[in-house]
């Protein structure tokens, strides 16, 4: 991805209000037991990542994300400047990862930090270990941009790594820039990943389901107790009545 | 040779027990000898902070040449006025006892108290409000009781406050030693000249002291109530300026618009803080006014995590609940088998998030007043059984059954079944009804 030239930089620096970008997307780790080849400083082999939710290609967003390991690794700083953003190590060890994602000029000059706790070993430790099957951890976040500049609107508005907002009427962005097809030559979804089998799925309807059950329980029971109010209410005037007379 | 070996444990279980730290530098500085791997990692190799004796130091043995015995012998205490004579073990050594006072007599202090004589009462301290009697009697007492007036007040055979004592004491001592110096200027340091004893402000600072400690625990929670207010409304007011910022230019030319602004928001704020009643602590246009700040702050970073924004959003809907509701709020959440923080935090699933909690918030106050109503109902009835029991109990004991009936699995409602028996004896006849009515609902 190159540069956009400062002129055109300005011109598109434009910012959308009321406009917000969201990118929906998993980071974690997957980790595998080294069975017999496991050596005791390096029993299990593990792999850190970000990656889109429906595992399309990041780069459109992010320029490069920046893995900050444990001190006792050699270059405990790793950066990796193409997606997908991952980096795969072997230890013993659980740590918390640092992640620092940078953005592509016209999205946010600001990074942004992420936290993850590299897990090795299963939850729930009686449990024989496989090196068939690894520990997967994930978690399902959204980076947001309010008020995002019109180049970055106009590049990703058709793109499926993020969802995009209904523009408010009267509202046009200007054509893609084409410097953006170049980057979309080169791979760098995860949708093929050899680890795409253990990735989790993160169903934003079923969650929808349960918040909806939930205050639905809620709502009801206030309506219950403004009854029950209401009906006390009504018992103290009688009784109010009755001691005044 | 390992552990597992010696416990005959088979190679290819792997060491869970062992300890999960990441792996230390491998090119680090030899350990020395006699610490164990694990220990040394855990140190990274720093030296230790506490001074470490060297073990061969320990071993050690004193001079062979002094011949030490321990011998039981009298002893004469200086600090004692009636020569009473003890006996202790004392270290000899080589046959000489040591000399010198009994060690401890050094720790017999008293208080150096002035003394005056008859002339000098008469010419520098007479007061109206003391006779020379009183005064005698209470440098006695001074005297007596190392200048503890708390003791001496006690004892005074006139009733006088501990501020008097101290106001009569201090000022007699004061103007003896200005008197007795030679000039003024001689004395200037002491400490009594220099800090003459205020009487007044002793005084407020008692009555202070026992306002602070006399207050209830719903007055120091009002404050505190007040004080995070406050605090809160500086706050959004700052957000609110800074949001202002960039418009700056195009409102600089009309500064009364900006201070418009200003009341407007002083308007929004102020009800709330002026609400006094627990019950009305969540006005609904003070939440929108902080959705919209914390919306302000939020575009300010220009990227942010959706997680994040919830967690704000959360706070500043919660900022004018108690600690102990935002816990019910949570354990209402959790009853419902909700997850406290959403497993797929998406713009939706967040903002119905908050809503089931805002509405859990209102649920809340709406059981508090009812509670309030049913108590206030039993005094009007005045019947005894019907007295209300400990807020707490009652409060969330039915409710989360309740949930737990509806929705919650059969091995959570086992586990709550304890609450219903010891909940029954002292609920009311309110809040049985409505019970009954979702037994056979389900």
């Amino acid at each position: 991805m190159g540069k956009p030239e400062d002129g055109e930089k300005k011109i598109l620096s434009k910012k959308l209000k009321d406009v917000e970008i969201s990118v929906p997307i998993v980071y974690g780790n997957a980790a595998f037991w080294l069975g017999k080849k496991a050596s005791e400083y390096q029993s299990h082999k593990w792999t850190v990542y970000v990656r889109g939710a429906t595992n399309e290609d990041l780069g459109v967003v992010i320029k490069r994300a920046v893995f900050q390991l444990h001190s006792s690794f050699n270059n405990p700083t790793r950066v990796v400047e193409a997606p997908p953003f991952e980096l795969s190590e072997a230890g013993w060890g659980e740590f918390e990862i640092a992640i620092t994602l940078y953005f592509h000029s016209d999205v946010s000059d600001k990074p942004l930090n992420l936290y993850h706790h590299l897990k090795l070993y299963p939850e729930d430790e009686s449990g024989p270990m496989s090196t068939k099957k690894p520990v997967v951890v994930e978690l399902y976040d959204e980076i947001v941009f309010p008020e995002p500049s019109e180049s970055f609107a106009s590049r990703v508005q058709n793109h499926p790594v993020v969802s995009f907002p209904r523009l408010p009427a009267g509202f046009t962005l200007p054509p893609p820039v084409p410097a953006e097809d170049a980057s979309r030559k080169r791979r760098g979804d995860t949708k093929d990943h050899p680890l795409s089998q253990w990735f989790l799925n993160f169903s934003e309807a079923d969650e929808l389901l349960q918040l909806a059950a939930a205050r639905q329980q809620v709502q009801a029971h206030i309506a219950k107790l403004r009854r029950q109010i209401s009906m006390i209410d009504g018992q103290h005037q009688q009784s109010k009545s009755v001691s005044d007379q | 040779m390992d552990a597992k070996d010696i416990l005959g444990l088979p190679k290819n279980v792997h060491p869970l027990t062992q300890e999960k730290k990441s792996r230390p530098q491998k090119d680090s500085q030899r350990k020395p000898d006699g610490i164990s791997r694990e220990v040394y990692a855990l140190t990274g190799g720093v030296p230790p902070l506490m001074p470490s004796v060297d073990t061969s130091q320990l071993k050690k043995r004193p001079p062979t040449d002094e011949k030490v015995t321990w011998q039981w012998l009298p002893f004469t205490n200086s600090a004692r006025k009636d020569n009473l004579q003890l006996y202790h073990w004392v270290r000899v050594v080589n046959g000489v006892p040591p000399t010198g006072d009994y060690s401890f007599a050094k720790y017999n202090k008293s208080v150096d108290v002035v003394r005056y004589t008859d002339e000098e009462y008469e010419k520098f301290l007479t007061d109206p409000m003391w006779t020379k009697d009183e005064t005698d009697q209470l440098f006695d007492f001074c005297e007596r009781f190392d200048l503890r007036f708390i003791v001496i007040a006690d004892r005074f055979p006139s009733s006088r406050t501990v501020e008097e004592l101290k106001d009569r004491y201090y000022s007699v001592s004061r103007a003896i030693l200005v008197a007795r110096a030679p000039s003024p200027g001689d004395v200037s340091g002491n400490p009594l000249v220099k800090e003459p004893y205020n009487v007044s402000q002793e005084r407020e600072r008692k009555r202070a002291l026992s306002m602070v400690l006399s207050q209830t625990k719903q007055q120091e929670r009002k404050d505190a109530e007040v004080i995070a207010e406050a605090k809160r409304i500086t706050e959004s007011r700052m957000v609110a300026q800074s949001a202002d910022e960039p418009e700056l230019p195009v409102a600089s030319n009309s500064g009364l618009e900006n201070a418009e602004k200003a009341i407007v928001l002083g308007d929004n704020v102020s009800p709330s803080s002026n609400a006094q009643l627990p019950s009305a602590a969540v006005s609904p246009s003070t939440l929108i006014a902080d959705n919209a700040l914390t919306l302000a702050s939020l575009r300010m970073l220009r990227v942010y995590l959706r997680t994040y924004a919830l967690d704000q959003m959360i706070q500043a809907a919660s900022s004018s609940a108690g600690l102990r509701t935002i816990k019910r709020v949570e354990q209402t959440l959790q009853d419902l088998g909700v997850n406290l923080k959403p497993r797929v935090p998406t713009k939706a699933v967040c903002s119905e998030h908050l809503e089931l909690r805002k509405e859990i918030l209102t649920l809340l106050n709406l059981q508090k007043q009812l509670q309030y109503k049913e108590a206030e109902g039993s005094s009007f009835r005045d019947s005894p059984y019907e007295t209300p029991g400990t807020p707490k109990d009652r409060m969330f004991i039915p409710d989360s059954m309740s949930f737990g009936g509806e929705r919650v699995g059969k091995r959570d409602q086992k586990r709550k079944a304890p609450g219903r028996l010891t909940e029954a004896p002292s609920s009311p006849a309110q809040s049985k009804r409505p019970r009954k009515l979702k037994a056979s609902d389900l």
